[in-house]
């Protein structure tokens, strides 16, 4: 007798949401990036479809981290500091199908930059590569509220993710995504009854929610990389049976998760038995990315270039649909 | 839960003057506030006061799509009138009802294969209802077999264990719920249920507070819809609320809002 595989049924849908624009739709990018569409659970691909591939952003600051780890600092050394030619390399050297632009240099406490500095370095980045763009600010509530409003309106057009809206703080980002066109990132504390609340209240300002993007507020590997991991889980299953205000795709911010995570950057003289330091730190970070993949997440932020080449590799597979 | 919306029956007053002069406005309005509301299906009867059931049926859902694009459940016993009215269904809709008589059966689960619709059955016969939960079960596994038997999804099959006034009967309600907690040990998938919610507080002068009390104790008993006030928004509220506490839907602060979105 043949085996009879037993599926789940469900109604739900995962919204999909495209970033970046062509010139035919007003922006003058050279490719756009699309994500979500699931219609099961991550992967079950003889239960649903899934449309559009999982897809890694790589992340560029407008300023030069000195503070990150040399093992992630080394394959960019040459272009630290110059985000264009950072976010350059990242497309042609390392494939990057998206950039995310961290606005670091923004922090009051940093280099400060004014918010005409930040337009024109997310403008020499959008001249410098063809693919699509996430933004976001320095983490600074006050200063990004100025910031971001006015990258939004010297980018309109370019259909750019742009963030971060919190609980808190939501409304002016997404009041400049609704004025000029932009997508936006919503950002939650690993709750999901606030991330559901937030999508609420941002719709209710009338931004659809096919423009929105979660971040469930990822925990590290070793971190609460599982609360994350049930959020995922328990949002997705919500969105699948219908919940319509928790069907958005997701974003999560693995490289910087994993790369302050001690085990990535403990030297090994430190702790001989943990092993070679910058071997471990890439497989602490691709390790964050591929747990979290499995828990459905759509966009994943990533540094290193060898640790998104694993990742790369575990997407290509994950994608091959079940044999039955 | 899904509701189903009981407003657009012959036997309130508007509505029964509307079917005698061939007038759709209250019709359509009713068909809006439920829709506003959050009514999942709106329910349609005729009444008694329609000439022509069949051709008063059909001229109701007509009016109720022209504004609304709810399906629709039918409801009434002269199934000709179904017949004539499913045929024009924009959408996959609702047979309201069928007894556990062999008779009905054969003639009504057909019909609701054959359109994609579903079908309330209701645990009783013409002799009546029974008083046990044991005898109720009895009729729900009856009707379950013939679900089997004629191709209908369970999940397309509401068994309805019939509620009675709690003034007049107040022992039926206890048994009741008990029997909506066998009807989902029947089958797996499980077959779904539903209820005339109105019904249990008949002629008392407390109707909603006792609708919505037992609302929240049927669904913890495992009561998947209903049909009732959905105009009633406290009683929405509480539906709302008792799906929070069985984890049916994640908690938000605006979930009142949210689950009447849903439809």
């Amino acid at each position: 007798m043949a085996l009879q595989i037993i599926k789940e049924k469900t109604s739900g849908k995962i919204n999909t949401v495209t970033i970046g624009a062509t010139k035919d739709s007003g922006g003058t990018r050279t490719s756009v990036v699309t994500i979500g569409g699931d219609t099961a659970l991550p992967f079950m691909h003889f239960e649903g479809e899934f449309p559009y591939k999982p897809v890694i952003a790589m992340e560029v600051q407008s300023r030069n981290p000195e503070q990150w780890n040399e093992t992630v600092k080394a394959p960019f050394a040459d272009v630290l500091g110059n985000p264009a030619a950072w976010a350059k390399k990242c497309v042609e050297q390392y494939g990057a199908e998206i950039i995310y632009l961290k606005l670091s240099g923004a922090d009051p406490d940093m280099e400060n930059h004014s918010p005409e500095e930040c337009v024109k370095i997310v403008k020499s980045v959008l001249a410098a590569v063809g693919v699509p763009l996430i933004v976001v600010g320095c983490g600074d509530d006050e200063k990004d509220n100025v910031v971001i409003p006015m990258v939004a309106e010297a980018t309109a057009g370019e259909n750019l993710l742009i963030g971060v809206g919190e609980q808190e703080n939501y409304k002016s980002v997404v009041a400049a995504a609704m004025v000029h066109k932009h997508n936006v990132i919503a950002l939650t504390p690993c709750d999901i009854n606030i991330c559901k609340q937030l999508n609420i209240l941002i719709t209710e300002m009338g931004l659809p929610l096919d423009k929105i993007v979660v971040d469930p507020g990822a925990g590290g590997l070793g971190y609460g990389i599982e609360y994350t991991y049930s959020i995922l889980e328990r949002g997705r299953l919500g969105a699948l049976q219908g919940d319509k205000m928790l069907a958005t795709p997701i974003i999560a911010t693995v490289g910087y998760e994993a790369w302050r995570a001690k085990e990535a950057n403990a030297s090994e003289t430190e702790f001989p038995a943990w092993g070679n330091q910058a071997e471990r730190g890439i497989l602490w970070e691709a390790m964050t990315a591929t747990a979290l993949l499995q828990g459905g997440v759509h966009l994943i932020v990533m540094r290193h270039p060898e640790a998104i080449s694993l990742v790369k590799k575990n997407i290509a597979d994950l994608m091959v649909p079940s044999a039955y | 839960m899904i509701m189903i919306g009981e407003r657009i029956n012959g036997m309130f007053k508007d509505i029964g003057k509307a079917v005698i002069e061939w007038d759709p406005k209250p019709i359509q309005e009713w068909a809006i506030k439920q829709k506003e509301a959050g009514a999942h299906y709106l329910d349609i009867n005729t009444g008694p006061n329609a000439e022509d059931q069949v051709k008063c049926l059909k001229w109701m859902v007509e009016c109720v799509q022209e504004v609304s694009d709810l399906p629709i459940a039918l409801d009434c016993t002269n199934f000709d009138a179904i017949e004539a009215a499913i045929k024009i269904l924009k959408r996959p809709g609702m047979i309201n009802s069928c007894k556990c008589e062999q008779e009905e059966i054969d003639r009504l689960f057909p019909l609701a294969v054959e359109h994609n619709a579903a079908i309330i059955a209701l645990c009783m016969t013409n002799k009546g209802v029974p008083k046990s939960a044991d005898d109720r079960t009895a009729y729900a596994m009856e009707l379950v077999a013939n679900a089997d038997a004629y191709g209908l999804p369970f999940e397309d099959l509401y068994l309805d264990p019939i509620c009675l006034p709690v003034n007049v009967a107040q022992e039926h309600a206890v048994e009741v719920l008990e029997t909506l907690r066998q009807i989902k040990t029947l089958s797996n998938p499980a077959p779904r249920t539903t209820i005339g919610l109105s019904n249990v507080s008949q002629k008392t002068p407390h109707r909603p507070l006792i609708n919505r009390t037992f609302a929240v104790m049927a669904m913890a008993a495992g009561l998947d819809s209903a049909i009732m006030d959905v105009n009633d928004d406290l009683m929405v509220d509480a539906i709302a609320t008792a799906r929070l506490i069985l984890n049916k839907d994640i908690y938000c602060d605006s979930y009142q809002k949210v689950f009447r979105q849903h439809s």
